[in-house]
């Protein structure tokens, strides 16, 4: 018996598992779907709930911020023409363009408390995939690591076992973040003692490694300390996105080519374009 | 023997369940890491009264859901789950026989067995080692066992599970 386990524990390493896993990732589904219960409940009372006036705020302070993001909208779109046009002149082909993305929701559940794990709603009946970034509104999150048929496992990129790719956005200045186990911190390592970053720079993703799209924000350098002594600096940064308040996350489709089940642009059940326009 | 198998696997099923959803409930950020084992406190009882249905193979089952709950490797929880069943059922008659306070660290000696494994498993894999507060749940399940044993028990009774 104690062989089988420890036979298991080594094979698992190899990746043969994941069929058994996400095949008991659904009888646990129920348990699952049980203690996200109480907090999905009170969700809808609050929303069945609200009154008419305070229905007609949201309403109000919504168009108002639609109506701002549509002017900045307008702007990006301007500027999405002008740079295309310079990277035309300069034979770039980097290209930020708009990919297929899905929403899901967060599973109210703990996992591990020494791990940085979550568990969100949508699995590969939803045609996710083991590797899939996570994005919430400001930022990435973190990647699928197991994929189930209703439910999936992502690891945040605050992890310990986690890195990320990422540049400087003032300079492209390439370097790596390392997850360190706290929620508000990334630690970039080997960066010389010389090299220029600042405090309150902005990291976003360099898509190197092909896992994640490039150019998504993904921490700001909250410390910087140059010790003399040693060959490289200490840089800590403090990840954008809200690892521990988003509920809902916005899920990554690459480009086309790489992976054909990835539904084309029009296809996601729930494309989060920008809001359209239905206000009467 | 048939008749009494079919008696009750239902409600041991329902205690595992119940174990398994108090092991993933969302808590406040501040009492995450106090966490008692309650599915390991769970698998100690129902060893202790009734060695000959639930031992090593249950526990290694209800190990492996926990792994798929929790999110840690495969066979992790599995493994360290089916040695303390192993240890429970190989003692079951002694420990049964102790005072309570004998029968509490008996207890907290077994969950921290189960916590260790899973520790050697982590490092054996490369994760980073954790702060002191890791043993806490332990400590707290060993408080706790008393009244999980009455309450189990009282079930167990109830539904006269054998």
């Amino acid at each position: 018996m104690l062989l089988s386990i420890a036979l298991m524990t080594i094979d698992h390493r190899q990746h043969h598992l994941d069929s058994l896993r996400s095949t008991l990732s659904v009888v646990v589904y129920p348990l699952q779907l049980l203690v996200d219960l109480p907090g999905n409940t009170v969700d809808w009372f609050r929303e069945s709930l609200a009154t008419r006036r305070q229905l007609q705020e949201d309403n109000f302070s919504l168009r108002n911020q639609q109506l701002v993001l549509n002017t900045q909208l307008q702007k990006l779109e301007a500027l999405e023409a002008e740079n295309r046009h310079l990277r035309a002149l300069l034979d770039s082909s980097f290209q930020v363009g708009e990919r297929p993305m899905l929403i899901a929701t967060l599973l109210s559940v703990d996992m591990d408390p020494y791990r940085h794990q979550i568990e969100i709603n949508k699995g590969s009946l939803d045609k996710l995939f083991e590797g899939q970034p996570l994005l919430d509104s400001r930022g990435i999150m973190g990647q699928l690591i197991h994929v189930g048929p209703f439910t999936s496992t992502a690891m945040l990129i605050t992890d310990p076992a986690h890195a990320i790719p990422v540049q400087v956005n003032r300079n492209g200045l390439r370097t790596i973040a390392l997850g360190t186990g706290k929620l508000d911190q990334l630690e970039l390592p080997n960066i010389p003692n010389n090299a220029d970053i600042r405090v309150g720079d902005l990291l976003v993703s360099s898509g190197l490694g092909g896992r994640f799209p490039p150019g998504y924000p993904v921490a700001e350098v909250t410390e910087v300390e140059h010790d003399p002594g040693r060959a490289f600096s200490r840089v800590l940064a403090r990840p954008r996105a809200q690892l521990n308040r988003s509920r809902e996350v916005l899920l990554v489709w690459p480009e086309q080519i790489e992976h054909p089940p990835a539904p084309k642009d029009d296809k996601p059940p729930q494309p989060s374009q920008p809001p359209k326009e239905k206000t009467p | 023997m048939n008749l009494s198998r079919s008696r009750g696997g239902f409600i041991i099923l329902v205690t595992f369940a119940l174990a398994m959803v108090l092991t993933i409930i969302p808590l406040p950020e501040g009492l995450i890491r106090w966490r008692p084992d309650w599915v390991g406190l769970t698998l100690i009882f129902w060893c202790l009264a009734l060695p000959y249905r639930i031992s090593v193979g249950s526990g290694f089952i209800v190990g492996l859901l926990l792994d798929v709950l929790t999110g840690t490797l495969l066979g992790q929880h599995a493994l360290a789950l089916s040695l303390i069943a192993y240890v429970c059922v190989r003692l079951h008659a002694r420990i049964r026989a102790y005072p309570a306070w004998q029968q509490m660290l008996t207890v907290l000696v077994l969950l921290v067995l189960h916590q260790l494994v899973v520790l050697w498993v982590d490092r054996t894999i490369g994760r980073p080692g954790h702060p002191f507060s890791y043993w806490l749940p332990s400590v707290i399940g060993m408080f706790l066992w008393p009244l999980v044993y009455r309450w189990l028990n009282s079930v167990r009774l109830a539904f006269s599970v054998q």
